[in-house]
């Protein structure tokens, strides 16, 4: 398993093509990958896979979410979320 | 007995429409939770109806970014996502095989989950994806039905369509030919509805005060774009009243649209290039439906405005690039960001200025933000970059250059940024021109000089009538003074045009003089090569080259530029 902890800086938060980059990239690694919104204490890891789901955790701005890949190739995962969410979706 | 009382509404898109009214019924499906026989079957017929779904979604977004712009395309793609999305069509599944229930009633359950999680959230965008995903899922259960999209009643002949709201989707499948004008219940001026329907030019009406009604079917109505309003069931004076409108309407729309498109050459054959100012995306769009052949001044600043910080460099390249998409290859000049103090921008610091006009403005600022310059030379050449289906004529210029530094400066970063994109293997517009505007005095006399270091100039005639003349514009008590027809004006104009022409490079001209069909004598004497407006100004600007001859302009042009004072340059080309 392997997992991060990090803030998204988008202006956007996780919104259209922020959101619609980040599930094509989880959705094209073969491990299980969840996403949790931590601002949210009540909130249940999500599949980061699914773009109706990353939706319902409501992430805007400035909220600190919580990655968790689990499986083949779940280092490689995780880094690769962690650069698109540092390179501000680019 | 017929009762001409209009019902009123809001203007949305200019024209008047006679005809029989057609309602648009919302066909919402509505599904009861029925268990169903055989799960397999069911989970079948889902599976065909996302692969029809997904064919018709792709269909839409093409027909959306030919019609009317990659914008509103974009909204397919969501929907075209939400297809595709692995929770929702596991739902999907699950009630099929585990609660057995039908196609349609698993569609529905899974619809009704997440709509519900997302309208919970507080912000406005989550919540609207909720329509979205009952859209999909509206889509998905008529296809699962085996109906088609094609299963509401078809429009069959010219009418005005009324009714309580219309998705981009709906107005756009209407057959053109059939829909003499559009009314609805809901929206503004600016919703989807009226934007389409000034883009496709049928008459709009929104927000009137109909009751949708199923006897309404049929009845003869007038329809009026630019009052707002509609007339049920009119009596003879108002249909006669109306059909003189409409086939003024007809006629100057015709007139106007059957040689916009055509290019603007003289009676002795000299083309110019007519081409529009922009500062958006659908001003972008109302210069290619009034014939403009490229853009002549992109002003980028609208991206930077009302927000908190800098847009970044990919915000940068999708806003650039639906502009460049909706110019499908025409050339596009952009200006580098123009902005200063009479335009705060909080994250910019950019402090209030008595003067800003002659202050840390444009160029200067930029000059000093480093970060800013590259990102947005970054953002337009990556912008531009050519695939196999998208090319872009792009060229880039300097706004408010004044000394020869600016330009040396301008271009070691604009060739940095090439470097650095190729260093990073990122594509980008590779043959990518670099100008300047030329409205400082300072560098219409020093034309000749720069004019070696640059690719082409456009004359920002605005600001160098202001700065040559020393009028405020904004100030009551001079601004007549601030003409660009002042002979002072037209002499540096010229000065610009030789300069340019010597070293074989083009020379543009973007201010209001541009657009003006009086000055077009003049300029077209003076050789200018492009001729940059606002989109309406177009057609009449065509019209106005291609009664002359740039022979008899030369004379023109020299004459004018003898005379001593505004007034008699005005009176001979009034004449």
């Amino acid at each position: 398993m392997a997992s991060t902890t990090l803030t998204i800086h988008h202006e956007s938060g996780l919104h259209a093509r922020p959101a619609a980059k980040f599930v094509k990239l989880a959705a094209s690694f073969p491990c299980a990958i969840t996403l949790r919104n931590l601002a949210k204490p009540a909130a249940v890891a999500v599949n980061a896979k699914s773009m109706v789901s990353v939706l319902t955790q409501g992430v805007n701005k400035g909220t600190q979410i919580e990655i968790v890949a689990t499986g083949e190739r779940e280092d490689e995962a995780i880094a690769a979320l962690i650069h698109l969410i540092e390179s501000n979706f680019e | 007995m017929s009762n001409p009382a209009p019902i009123q509404g809001l203007p949305a898109a200019p024209g008047v429409a006679i005809g029989p009214l057609w309602i648009h019924w919302p066909d919402e499906v509505v599904v009861e939770r029925a268990q169903a026989r055989d799960a397999d079957d069911e989970w079948r017929r889902i599976l065909a109806s996302i692969e029809q779904s997904r064919q018709q979604l792709n269909e839409l977004r093409d027909m959306a970014e030919a019609k009317v712009g990659a914008e509103e395309a974009a909204i397919f793609e969501a929907h075209l996502m939400f297809l595709e999305d692995e929770e929702f069509i596991s739902t999907i599944r699950q009630s099929v095989f585990s609660d057995r229930l039908t196609a349609e009633a698993g569609v529905e359950v899974a619809v009704a989950k997440y709509a519900e999680m997302l309208l919970a959230l507080e912000d406005e965008y989550f919540r609207a994806r909720a329509a979205d995903l009952k859209d999909v899922g509206q889509r998905l259960m008529r296809n699962a039905g085996g109906g088609g999209s094609g299963a509401r009643r078809a429009l069959t002949q010219p009418s005005i369509i009324v009714a309580d709201d219309l998705s981009p989707s709906e107005t756009i499948q209407f057959e053109r030919q059939f829909v003499l004008g559009i009314c609805t219940m809901r929206g503004g001026p600016t919703s989807h509805v009226a934007i389409l329907s000034r883009g496709l030019g049928v008459p709009a009406v929104v927000s009137a005060q109909v009751t949708l009604d199923a006897s309404l079917d049929g009845v003869l109505a007038v329809l009026d774009g630019e009052t707002g309003t509609l007339t049920i069931d009119p009596d003879g004076e108002t249909i006669g009243a109306a059909q003189t409108r409409r086939a003024k309407w007809l006629s100057t729309r015709a007139r106007a649209q059957s040689v916009a498109h055509e290019p603007a050459v003289t009676r002795d054959g000299a083309r110019v290039e007519v081409v529009a100012n922009i500062g958006n995306q659908r001003d972008a769009i109302a210069a290619m439906d009034n014939g403009a052949e490229g853009v002549g001044l992109f002003r980028t600043e609208f991206l930077f405005m009302d927000r908190a910080s800098l847009p970044t460099e990919v915000e940068q390249i999708e806003a650039y690039g639906e502009i460049a998409r909706i110019l499908a290859g025409r050339p596009l000049v952009a200006r580098m960001l123009d902005i200063g103090g009479d335009k705060p921008v909080p994250y910019l610091d950019i402090e209030h200025e008595d003067n800003p006009f002659l202050g840390w403005r444009a160029i200067r600022m930029l000059d000093r933000r480093e970060d800013i310059y590259l990102t947005q030379f970054r953002a337009l050449l990556r912008a531009g970059a050519e695939t196999p289906d998208f090319k872009c004529d792009l060229r880039i210029m300097l706004p408010m250059v004044s000394t020869m530094l600016e330009i040396e400066r301008g271009r070691e970063l604009f060739e940095r940024a090439q470097a650095q994109l190729r260093a990073e293997g990122l594509p980008f517009a590779e043959q990518t021109q670099f100008g300047i505007m030329v409205e400082v005095p300072s560098a219409a006399l020093m034309a000749r000089e720069f004019a070696s270091q640059v690719d082409f100039f456009s004359i920002g005639t605005n600001d160098l009538t202001q700065y040559t003349l020393a009028v405020d514009r904004g100030n009551a008590k001079v601004a007549s003074l601030a003409s660009p027809y002042h002979p002072a004006v037209l002499r540096l104009i010229k000065m610009t045009i030789d300069a340019a022409h010597e070293h074989g490079k083009w020379c543009g001209l973007c201010g209001e003089l541009g657009g003006d069909a009086l000055a077009a004598p003049v300029l077209l004497g003076l050789g200018l090569d492009e001729f940059s407006m606002s989109p309406s100004a177009i057609p009449a600007l065509k019209a106005a080259v291609r009664e002359r001859s740039r022979t008899d302009c030369v004379e023109i042009a020299r004459r004018a530029l003898s005379l001593a004072t505004t007034r008699q340059v005005i009176d001979y080309l009034s004449v």
